[in-house]
């Protein structure tokens, strides 16, 4: 696996199948684990940083649970291929952002995602398509057991596994389920299912997690108590949530059917109109019309274009796989002419898809 | 006025312990001083040591012109200060949880509305531990299944703890 390859692939996360995938993207877990006998990354000088960066490295290598792992020393990336792999959430903003030694190590389909020196030592993510928590706990168990019998992490009776961020300590979990909540975006129902998720300490948050935007109508739920609840606990808070914004969301679009069907098709046909045919198109836009389209598709409004397309479009019109894609670095005018060049020939209707 | 050690509010109880064979001024509020009195009874010294141990030596912890003496607090191992962890968010070591044992506890507290793990233990934690999460684990598990009105459920899970704590009278009652 290498990042040039990357580009014109997407991960398994975004396969668009399974259960629910018209509304549930993805399900990701993650862990936060720390060495016992280091300062937590921030804290750390660089020598001591490269220190921790070998030694996990050599244990995360040498276990099984993860597959085979492709290895990125992410110091050493270009910005670009760093923003590549936040895109794919493959690893935090802050990873990206941050200095000094640390890496990433990547399962096959990009399932897995082993991030040393983050804000943590050790941050273990699994990513997987549609609502799939049970399958998420599994494998990430697994790897941490294994990563377990080899070093030693920070734990206390009490506080459970100690985090550089007090938010974190206890398993050191935070589960998410991403979602695509058009329907409820546009009729402004969205606001009733935060409140209701708030009250139960869930958080929602966009597509990159913390502080981000919620581009394109997707919005991740996530527990925000990490300690006093079992791990399975938290995931069945999530699991037990999950359906009835998905039932929400298929009531609305139901009943924006219904009442002006004509309207809506219309919304969706433009939105479609404008991607096949635009000549400059920014990122915000493109991720607003692929969400009136993909919600489109699901309702049979929307003809000769499949839900897997649309799904990398989002990832692949992004700024870093832009660039990849086109082998040059691109300002932002730029970017928005290669950007539509590059949907004009994803969805046109004489040229063969990729 | 000196401030309660554990909380803000003023302290009114002076307590000299003496730990290890050296004298430790602990300066608490009535409601601290009972809690603290109550886990010296039950007889578990190392609990509550490390986190007054952590508060400097008793000559800093004299320095009463501090506007809040909790900022000067430094953890031995990565000498970060309680102040630093305030304005950066971040601590610096696993130790920290140690040092700032007191501070930190409110602010776990207020974002978990928990303060006691009952998740995935490392293997390493020896068995009578193990024996005390599954304990924990088991009554987390009855009060979610009492709040769900489970109650077959929760019958299930009192038998289970209740044979439990027969195996093992002392660790249940340290709990």
């Amino acid at each position: 696996m290498d990042l040039d390859a990357l580009t014109h692939t997407s991960g398994e996360w975004l396969r668009g199948s399974g259960p629910d995938s018209d509304i549930v993207i993805s399900s990701r877990i993650r862990l936060a684990r720390n060495l016992a006998e280091f300062p937590f990354p921030p804290r750390t000088d660089d020598a001591v940083r490269a220190e921790i960066e070998t030694l996990l490295r050599t244990h995360v290598q040498a276990i099984e649970s993860a597959g085979e792992l492709t290895y990125f020393n992410v110091n050493s990336l270009l910005p670009i291929d760093r923003q590549l792999l936040v895109e794919r959430q493959l690893i935090s903003r802050e990873h990206a952002e941050t200095h000094g030694s640390r890496s990433v190590s990547i399962g096959p389909r990009e399932t897995i995602s082993l991030m040393i020196n983050e804000e943590d030592h050790l941050r273990i993510q699994v990513l997987r398509s549609g609502l799939a928590l049970d399958d998420c706990w599994n494998d990430i168990s697994r790897i941490d057991d294994d990563l377990d019998q080899r070093v030693s992490f920070a734990f206390s009776e009490e506080f459970g596994y100690l985090t550089a961020c007090p938010t974190n300590v206890g398993t050191g979990m935070r589960v998410s389920v991403m979602l695509h909540l058009p329907a409820l975006v546009l009729t402004k129902e969205i606001q009733k299912v935060f409140q209701a998720l708030h009250k139960i300490n869930l958080a929602v948050r966009g597509l990159y997690g913390e502080g981000s935007q919620a581009m394109g109508d997707f919005y991740q739920i996530s527990n925000q108590q990490t300690l006093g609840k079992t791990e399975q606990q938290i995931i069945q808070t999530v699991k037990e949530v999950v359906p009835n914004i998905i039932a929400y969301e298929r009531r609305v679009r139901r009943a924006l059917v219904k009442e002006n069907r004509q309207r809506l098709h219309d919304q969706v046909a433009r939105a479609f109109g404008i991607l096949q045919n635009a000549q400059t198109i920014t990122s915000e836009e493109t991720m607003h019309l692929l969400s009136s389209v993909r919600m489109g598709i699901n309702l049979g409004l929307v003809a000769g274009i499949e839900m897997p397309t649309v799904n990398e479009l989002f990832i692949h019109t992004q700024p870093a796989h832009l660039q990849k894609l086109r082998h040059e670095t691109l300002e932002s005018s730029e970017r928005n002419v290669a950007r539509a060049a590059y949907l004009r020939q994803r969805l046109s209707k004489n040229e063969p898809q990729n | 006025m000196k401030k309660c050690r554990r909380c803000t509010k003023p302290a009114t109880l002076h307590i000299t312990e003496i730990r290890n064979g050296e004298a430790q001024a602990l300066h608490l509020c009535e409601g601290c001083a009972k809690d603290y009195l109550k886990t010296v009874s039950v007889g578990s010294p190392n609990e509550e040591a490390p986190a007054f141990e952590a508060g400097g030596n008793p000559d800093a912890a004299g320095s009463e012109a501090e506007p809040d003496e909790r900022d000067t607090l430094t953890c031995p191992k990565c000498g970060i200060t309680f102040k630093q962890f305030r304005s950066q968010g971040r601590l610096g070591c696993p130790h920290d949880y140690v040092a700032f044992r007191e501070e930190l506890l409110p602010l776990i507290e207020s974002i978990h509305s928990e303060v006691q793990h009952v998740g995935k233990v490392p293997q390493r934690v020896p068995g009578i531990s193990r024996r005390q999460y599954d304990l924990l684990k088991l009554r987390a598990d009855l009060k979610s299944a009492v709040q769900n009105e489970k109650y077959e459920e929760a019958a299930r899970l009192r038998d289970q703890i209740q044979q439990l704590e027969a195996e093992a009278p002392h660790q249940s009652e340290a709990l």
